[in-house]
Parts: structure tokens; sequence; C-alpha cells
């Protein structure tokens, strides 16, 4: 024990000419999702809940999920992440019917939903745990928490933490088995203003990094265009995809301030807005979160 | 308003109240209980002692009883009369956790097997252990095995509805979350469910153990020749009375340390901080 954990602490020395591994390295392939023909209802009484949808997310492509809250997101997130059966049509991911939840898409929710019985590294490399990969925890566990900057949390107890810690430790979780695909349900909304600007700049810039597909499900038009490359705008009873449309803006950009930000924003916000009134009419709700 | 507040503060104050203790508080406080009971004891058995009908029960007295106490310390009498019934109150409690856990995760899970098994549960539960008493004599071939049936009878019923109350308390995203993570059912019981409701089962068998060592008493008045029960019984017969006492107290001070062991355990897997929301 105590020689490997020497060994570690020596500085490697790259020989001259040879590329050093970076520590985390690209995910060549992003999944590809095909969603084909999908339908769904919760019982058969109450009609469609999502109806006809058909669209590509392309590899390591950032797509989010824009739309009033009941139209039904979260449920074509359950069933990208094979949590969830559609009553109709498939989701194919990388050419492959999903049929079962896969370590490959993991899913994260707004309560980061740790277990409290375990240290923030236990509950990093429990993924890997779960698919025979225990022994990559030793390695793969400080390389994701520094990668989230918990690096110095291991040992704590996850309740010990702040809701923005707590959210980057399950997006450790997340990150741990090398998934191809992330699916964030509003994963944000309940941290202040100031951590959620932080998560959203660096969740961005994890999956651009690793080349993953990101899926963000979002009630909110500034997360949105700060997050997203494409943006579905759904409609509500039934859901369907009422827009679909690309986010022109650089890194830089999307930090908010300039003008092509305000642009973008005001721009999706009229969308959303039309597409709001689609449905049935906005409730005082709606508009409250449209000020936002 | 505030004058009245205010008011009432500095009655407090210049009132009557008992020491600040600090850390040694519980100790104390402890320590006072206890001398308390043994004053109240002694008061009952001076009573005793000087009433001209129940003479013939002195040594139940706080004195002889702890004389006598320490002399079947010394000689090993309180070690073979307790081995025993430890042994029984362990078996017992062994089968109702072998049963009562899987059980109430199943019936925890399982809204429709909840459904089902609830009317003969709460039926079977509101029977006394010792009216199996008969039955037991008549299906065990051994009083023991009797005896250990009865303290299971008891016991289980805890076990079982807090583990299925502690199941049914889990966070379904905690599920989701390892189902997501690739966790298969293995995995789902020994890395979600059993730690998540730890706390739950443990405190059923605490609430278990506390019946058990109650029924024991009288479930040893049954044919067996050892254990407190019997002692108790058998110091009747020969008006020992000291030694009856003595047994007593034996039995009060191991099922003071049992429930004060099962209370440790319960704090050292609890996993909840106070400020978890
Ligand atoms: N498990 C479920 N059983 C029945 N109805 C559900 C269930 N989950 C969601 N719904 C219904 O489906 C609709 C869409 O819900 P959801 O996908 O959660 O929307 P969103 O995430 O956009 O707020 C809502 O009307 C909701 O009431
Ligand atoms: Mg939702």
């Amino acid at each position: 024990m105590a020689v490997t954990r020497m060994k570690d602490q020596t500085p490697s020395q790259p020989s001259e000419g040879q590329v050093q591994e970076p520590a985390h390295p690209r995910v060549l392939i992003g999944a590809h999702v095909a969603v084909k023909g999908l339908s769904h209802s919760y019982r058969k009484a109450d009609g469609h809940v999502l109806e006809d949808m058909d669209f590509e997310i392309h590899q390591g492509e950032v797509v989010a999920l824009l739309g009033r809250s009941g139209c039904g997101k979260s449920t074509l997130l359950h069933m990208l992440a094979g949590l969830t059966h559609p009553s109709e049509g498939q989701v194919v991911i990388n050419g492959n019917v999903v049929e079962h939840p896969s370590p490959k898409w993991v899913m994260m929710f707004q309560a980061p939903s740790l277990y409290p019985w375990m240290t923030v590294a236990q509950n990093a490399g429990l993924g890997l745990k779960f698919t025979r990969r225990g022994y990559e925890i030793a390695k793969r566990v400080p390389e994701v928490l520094d990668l989230v900057d918990l690096g110095a949390f291991a040992n704590r107890n996850a309740q010990e933490l702040s809701g923005g810690q707590q959210q980057r430790v399950a997006l450790a979780r997340s990150l741990a088995p090398r998934p191809e695909m992330l699916l964030l349900d509003e994963p944000f909304s309940a941290l202040d203003a100031f951590t959620r600007r932080s998560l959203q700049q660096d969740v961005r810039k994890i999956a651009k990094d690793l080349g993953l597909t990101l899926v963000i499900v979002t009630h909110d038009v500034g997360e949105a265009v700060r997050m997203a490359d494409r943006v579905l705008v759904l409609k509500a009873n039934p859901g369907r995809i009422a827009e679909d449309t690309q986010i022109a803006l650089t890194e830089e950009e999307r930090g908010g301030g300039t003008d092509a930000f305000a642009r973008e924003h005001a721009r999706l916000m009229g969308i959303y807005a039309e597409v709001a009134e689609m449905g049935n009419a906005p409730t005082e709700n709606d508009f409250t979160r449209l000020s936002e | 308003m505030s004058d009245v507040t205010q008011l009432s503060g500095q009655m407090a104050r210049t009132g009557f109240s008992l020491p600040k203790l600090g850390r040694f508080r519980g100790l104390v406080n402890g320590a006072l209980g206890i001398g308390l009971l043994l004053v109240l004891w002694w008061i009952g058995g001076w009573i005793v002692e000087t009433s001209d009908d129940l003479f013939a029960f002195a040594d139940f007295a706080p004195v002889p009883t702890l004389s006598r106490l320490w002399e079947m310390l010394m000689d090993g009498e309180v070690v073979a009369m307790s081995g025993p019934s430890l042994m029984r109150v362990g078996l017992g409690l062994f089968y109702a956790i072998v049963i009562g856990v899987p059980v109430g995760i199943m019936i925890g899970r399982m809204k429709r097997l909840n459904e089902v098994a609830n009317v003969p549960f709460q039926f079977l539960r509101m029977i006394s252990p010792l009216s199996w008493m008969p039955i037991a004599v008549m299906a065990f071939a051994t009083w023991d095995g009797a005896i250990i049936f009865l303290i299971g009878m008891a016991a289980v019923w805890p076990i079982l509805f807090s583990t299925a109350g502690g199941v049914r308390r889990i966070d379904p995203a905690w599920l989701k979350v390892a189902r997501n993570l690739g966790a298969n059912p293995l995995h789902m019981l020994f890395s979600v469910i059993l730690p998540a409701i730890a706390v739950d089962v443990l405190s059923g068998i605490r609430l278990a153990l506390g019946v058990a060592w109650v029924v024991l008493v009288p479930a040893e008045y049954l044919g067996v020749t050892s254990g407190l029960g019997y002692a108790i019984n058998d110091a009747r017969d020969t008006l020992e009375y000291d030694r009856l006492a003595a047994t007593v107290v034996v039995i009060g001070v191991i099922g003071f340390a049992l429930d004060a062991l099962a209370g440790q355990l319960i704090r050292k897997f609890n996993w909840v901080r106070s400020d978890w929301h």
C-alpha cells in the first residue's frame, strides 16, 4: 500500500516526443440518439402525454428540451434513459433500440439524490462498482472529483456539502463510468443563481471537452441559451416538438452580457411564449416564469 | 408584552434552580434516578419488615437482596442462570430477524402484498405471544423449542413492521439512480436498500428485544430447569426471597444493558445528520 502510494506521488516525467495521455481522454463517440414515432400515455383514458415525436440528437451535441412544466419533458428524458418504456415508437441509441437503463446514458435530477450513508468518493464510485469495474475506482474517482473541483472533499460525508457541491458530486458519479450521454432533468433549478451559472458553464465545458452528448430539460430560457447548441421547444397537451432551433453563440458569448446573447435570448423567449400559447392558455405561473 | 417576558425571566433567575451539571448531567441524573429507586425499595423493605403480616418476606429488602446477589455473582450462579436465558432470547431473536427482515422488505416493496398481508399480520400481532404457549408445547418436541418459538412470535412483529416502514420511506430517486448506474438486484439490496433501512431494522430489533426479554421469564416458567424464569420459580418454591429478588435485579440489569447496546448500534448505523434536509 505504502509503496504504491509513493509511486503515485512521483511526478511523471514524459520522455521527449512522447505524447502524454490527458487525464480525461475524450469519449470519441458521444451517443447518437434517434427518436422514432414515439408516443406515450400513462393511462389510456388520459390520452397522449407525448405524441408523434421524431427527432435526432447528434454525437456530442448539447440539446435543450424547453417547455412549460407538465408538457412531458421528464417523461421524454426517462425514455431516452431507458427508465420508462414508450407506449408507441422507439428510442434508438447508437443503432440499438433502448430497452433498459444503462450507465452509458446517465440521468441526473433536480435533487442530487446522493446516498447519505456514503462518503463523497463512495458515491462517485458507485457506477463503477455496479458495473464490475471496482478496480478502476482508486484511479477514476479522484479524476472525476477533480473534474468537478471536489478533489479535497473525497472523504467527507455527502451531507456536509452545500446543494451545489452535492449536485457536483452527482455529476461526478454520473461521469465516473465514462458515459456517452448525460440526461439532465432541471438539475440546477434548486440552486441559487450564482451556483447555477457556474454549474451551467462547467457542465457544458465538461461535455464539450469529453465529447459527450448532453440533453438538458429546462423551463428556463436563459439556461437553454447558455448551455445548448440546439433547442427543442415542446408544446403541451399533447407534448409535441413545436420548434427546433440552433443557438448560434460562441463560448464567450454564452457567458451573457453581450448583444449576441441578448438577441438569442429574446428570440428564444419569443418562440417559447408563442409555443406556450399553443397548449392551454398560459397560467399566471407561466408569466412569472417567462419574466425570469 | 416584553415587560412580561422580562419579568418572568427575572423570576426564573431569582427562583430555585438545579445546579448546572454540564457534560456530567446524564450521568448525575441517572445516578439520582437509581438512588431514588433504591430509597423506595428500602422503604418498601422496611414496611414489610415491620408489618406483622408480611414479616416473612423481609428478605426482599435491599440489604439481604444485594448481599445475596454478591454471593450469586461470586459463585457463578448469575452466569449459570443467565446463560440459557440469553441463549433462548438470542435464538428467538435470530429467527425473528431471519423471517421479519425479508418479509418486511417484501411487503415494503410490493404494494399488493402489503394489502393482502396487512389484515392477517395485524390480527396475529395482537395475539399475546403467551397465548401460543399450549400450541407451542404440543408442536415442539423440547421445552427449549417451545420457548424459542414464543420469543420469536413476540419479536417478529416489531422487526417486520419497522423494516417495512423503512423500505416505504426509501427515496425512490435512490432506486432510480442505482438502476441507471447499472445496479443488479443484489446491488440494489446490499448497496441501497439495506443501508437505507439499517436504522429502521435496528430500531425494530431494539423493540423486539424489549418484548422478547419480557416474554422470556413467563415462558421459562414452562417445563425447563434452567434460566432466569426457572430461577424465580425455584426461589419462590424454596422460599428464598433474597435469591428471588436478586434474580429480579439480574433480569432488570441485563435487560437494561441489552437495550443500551441496541441503542449504541442504532447510533453507529444512523446516517442521518441533524442538518440533512
Ligand atoms: N408516473 C406518472 N403517472 C401518471 N402521469 C404522469 C406520470 N408522470 C408524469 N405524468 C403526467 O404526464 C404529464 C407530463 O409530465 P412530465 O413529463 O413530468 O412533465 P414536465 O417534466 O415537462 O413537467 C403531466 O401531465 C403529468 O401529470
Ligand atoms: Mg419535469
